[in-house]
């Protein structure tokens, strides 16, 4: 299964569901769920974490939590 | 913590209140302290809510008809379920169940426009709550930018209480926000959402028991108390608010929609955005395509792959040293004012121990206080800076992935490398960390970073014990010497807060999830605000205690008098301050501590001078100076540095100083706690003295062991 962690910068794609034990809530409420569209937009300088772009906002998260999301990966920006 | 009521006896009583309270609640990053400036004109209030760390912010206003309006500042949150202290607090007040304070009359709900989505989440839980609200929508003038309109009209439609746009950093709306204040009290017309159906039944069923146990909840609040209730993991500190029959009842329902394999935490997330994603799609129209914003075109510079590490440490170095070039004036000022206001008073007071009490503990303790000003007011206008234009969060970003090896997240960063001017603006810069683990050890952890009263004593070492030679014959050993005592530092603070993290405040692993919120031109206004709020804060709460110890330490130097010293013929004051000095508590402690400081190498002297230096490190340079008989010294003295050449330990024959000496003793100023001044800011800013008593320590316990080790290995392996 593609996760998060597997998009390269550009790439976009809707999750799809999570892996291991469950969303983390925080996640969930700021807005990352089943359905919602998200784009990589770059990685850190040192490779952790990453930035996405979902819901017209940015947002960083490790690639510990990205790995927990699965991607229906939707190509690069249209 | 302690256990304010849930639900005072007034939550629900019809009695009228003659001042009317309104919570202003929203998002982080969506302008909050800005409107609230504007709305109260700064006349405001700071302090914290009780038994814990979070800032409590209070401002009043006068509404057109003259009802006076107090306005709480809610925490900035993403939620109102309690997961973080933050959150905590912030659905606590809205609730009225804070300490000495009621239920509000009135919610405003920051929202921004161009953020839509993720800001209604939050509002759906105000909304939930059933009190009169009013939203604030703020940022339009973004999200037109962006390319997106937003029918305020159509959102006000849609929520059942009144939409207010604005932009807030321009006054846009400011009037029209204050007048609805003071209006009527629109009341929400109730949960708009959708809760999956199972979910939905035992929420019922508890709001239903909640009814009869809680006869005196409002009753909007039961179904948001019950929702709660479930949807909340673990222990909270609600628990012994309810009944055990109910929380048996959460229990079993709990159980039971586990079984069914429904998590009621996602249940309640999904049911809101599943509401609010059509909602924002009926209210958003796209007035442009989405091109590359100014955000995106700065940060393709700030956190760029090459770039970006290296403008962060620029930008730092900016800003540290224009704390050291603009304060050092500022600061010797001071120090020339504390100097001069003594000297007057000296000339008019006869000699006696009121004049000593008035020149060296009081206007001397007063200096100790206020030299720490010109610091903190521009570290704090830097730091307001860059976390008001967005980018301390870029700076989290850029080093999260050093820090999270040690346990922390990028947001320890800026706090830790602020303790390289001094630990105190450090340790309350550590208010922008979230995460209350994080931030408790970032406090106990940045006074190990190398601030700027140690440099004194460290260059009066260096200067006297360090020869002057090169290595390669450019890198200078002195200079090196330096650098090492700053990695030193550096390396222990990291090491530490591993140490803390894995060990200490263990708890579950923290989701490091950061929002990078638009570049937005900051308010000269708010900063300054800010400055001068810190510095106020500074003074009343740790200024006290400074002073306090400041005095203290005075009478430990002066009693008990010793009268001449026997032989000394009279005119010779340098030998005479010295035996007064070694006479006096001070000396005593000195000698008493002796026993626990020779394996370092040090002899009672050097005791009095750390004990002395307990009121701020460079004071051991001076005090030095006195109990070697040469007066007033500073760090470049060479009469000092001659007088520690020549020095002889008594007891062994031996000189006292010797480079392996000078090395425990920086080692130890490296790794001690040799300031009270911090203690009492991390009094302040954790609320208890648990926390500034472990920091003392486990500070002093690790500079002696590094100390001994320094000394004693570096005597086995014959280095003198």
């Amino acid at each position: 299964m593609t996760t998060l962690r597997d998009l390269e910068p550009g790439e976009r794609g809707v999750v799809v569901g999570w892996a291991g034990s469950g969303p983390p809530i925080r996640l969930l409420e700021m807005g990352v769920m089943e359905g919602t569209e998200i784009e990589v937009v770059k990685l850190a300088p040192l490779g952790d974490p990453i930035e996405v772009k979902l819901r017209g906002y940015h947002l960083s998260l490790r690639k510990q939590e990205a790995e927990q999301i699965e991607i229906e990966p939707a190509g690069g920006p249209s | 913590m302690s256990e304010p009521a849930l639900h005072p006896v007034d939550a629900s009583s019809p009695v009228p209140q003659p001042e009317r309270l309104v919570a202003l609640a929203g998002n982080p990053n969506v302008g909050k302290t800005t409107v609230f400036n504007r709305l109260t004109r700064l006349r405001q209030k700071v302090g914290n809510y009780p038994g814990v760390t979070v800032e409590r912010k209070t401002g009043s206003l006068t509404g057109p008809d003259g009802t006076p309006i107090t306005i709480v500042d809610v925490p900035g949150t993403y939620s109102l379920n309690p997961r973080s202290l933050d959150e905590e607090v912030a659905y606590r007040v809205l609730i009225g169940a804070v300490e000495g304070a009621r239920r509000p009359d009135l919610v405003v709900c920051l929202v921004d426009a161009s953020n839509l989505e993720r800001n209604l989440y939050l509002a759906s839980q105000v909304l939930d709550l059933g009190e009169p609200t009013l939203i604030a929508l703020n940022m339009v003038d973004v999200a037109e930018g962006a390319g997106t309109q937003v029918d305020a009209d159509k959102l006000s439609e849609e929520l059942g209480v009144p939409v207010i746009p604005m932009v807030a950093s321009r006054g846009e709306g400011i009037e029209e926000l204050r007048g609805a204040i003071c209006g009527p009290l629109p009341i929400p017309t109730g949960r708009k959402w959708e809760l999956d159906a199972a979910v939905e039944e035992k929420t019922n069923h508890l709001a239903q028991r909640l009814e009869r146990d809680l006869p005196n909840l409002a009753p909007k609040q039961r179904m948001s108390d019950a929702l709660r209730a479930l949807t909340q993991r673990g222990a909270s500190f609600f628990e012994v608010h309810h009944t055990p029959e109910f929380w048996a009842e959460v229990r079993e329902a709990r159980e039971a929609l586990e079984r069914a394999g429904v998590s009621s935490e996602q249940a309640e997330v999904a049911g809101r955005y599943a509401w609010i994603t059509p909602l924002a799609g009926r209210i958003v129209r796209r007035t442009s395509q989405p091109k590359a914003t100014r955000t995106d075109r700065i940060d393709a510079v700030l956190t760029h792959r090459i770039a970006g590490p290296i403008l962060f440490f620029l930008i730092l170095a900016v800003v540290f040293q224009s704390v050291f070039a603009w304060a050092g004036p500022f600061m010797d000022a001071i120090d020339g004012a504390t100097v001069s206001l003594g000297d007057q008073v000296g000339t008019a007071l006869p000699e006696g121990p009121i004049r000593s009490l008035l020149i060296d503990g009081v206007i001397a303790g007063v200096g100790a206080v206020v030299i720490f000003l010109p610091q903190i007011l521009i570290l704090f206008f830097f730091l307001g800076l860059l976390e008001d234009t967005g980018y301390m969060a870029r700076a989290a970003f850029i080093m999260d992935r050093i820090m999270k090896r040690v346990g922390l997240s990028g947001r320890s960063v800026v706090p830790l490398l602020s303790g390289f001017a001094c630990a105190i603006p450090g340790i309350m810069a550590a208010r922008t960390i979230e995460n209350q683990r994080d931030r408790l050890v970032t406090i106990v952890v940045t006074p190990l970073m190398t601030c700027s009263a140690r440099l004194p004593v460290y260059a009066l070492l260096i200067g006297a014990f360090v020869p002057a030679g090169a290595l390669f014959g450019f890198l200078g050993y002195q200079g090196l010497t330096l650098l090492a005592l700053y990695a030193l530092g550096v390396a222990f603070a990291l090491f530490a807060a591993w140490v803390l993290k894995r060990f200490v405040v263990k708890g579950e692993q923290s989701v490091f999830v950061m929002e990078l919120p638009p570049y937005r031109m900051p308010s000269l206004r708010d900063l300054l605000w800010r400055m001068l709020e810190r510095s106020k804060l500074f003074l009343t709460r740790a200024g006290t205690i400074i002073f306090a110890v400041a005095v203290v330490l005075w009478f430990l130097a002066s009693y008990p008098e010793a009268g001449p010293k026997p032989g000394l013929e009279t005119g010779n004051d340098e030998e005479q301050a010295a035996y007064a000095l070694s006479e006096s508590a001070m000396g005593h402690l000195g000698r008493f501590i002796e026993p626990v400081i020779t394996p370092l190498g040090y002899d009672w002297k050097i005791g009095v001078a750390l004990i002395a230096s307990l009121a701020a490190r460079e004071v051991a340079v001076s005090a030095l100076g006195t109990i070697y008989s040469i007066g007033d010294a500073d760090e470049t003295s060479e009469r000092l540095i001659d007088r520690m050449r020549a020095e002889v330990n008594p007891r062994t024959g031996k000189p006292t100083w010797t480079p392996l000496v000078a090395a425990s003793m920086m080692v130890f100023f490296v790794l001690a706690c040799q300031c009270l001044a911090t203690v009492a800011v991390v009094r302040r800013e954790t609320a208890s003295w648990r926390w500034p008593l472990f920091l003392f320590g486990y500070m002093t316990l690790l500079a002696w062991v590094a100390a001994f080790v320094t000394y004693q290995g570096g005597a086995l392996l014959g280095l003198s």
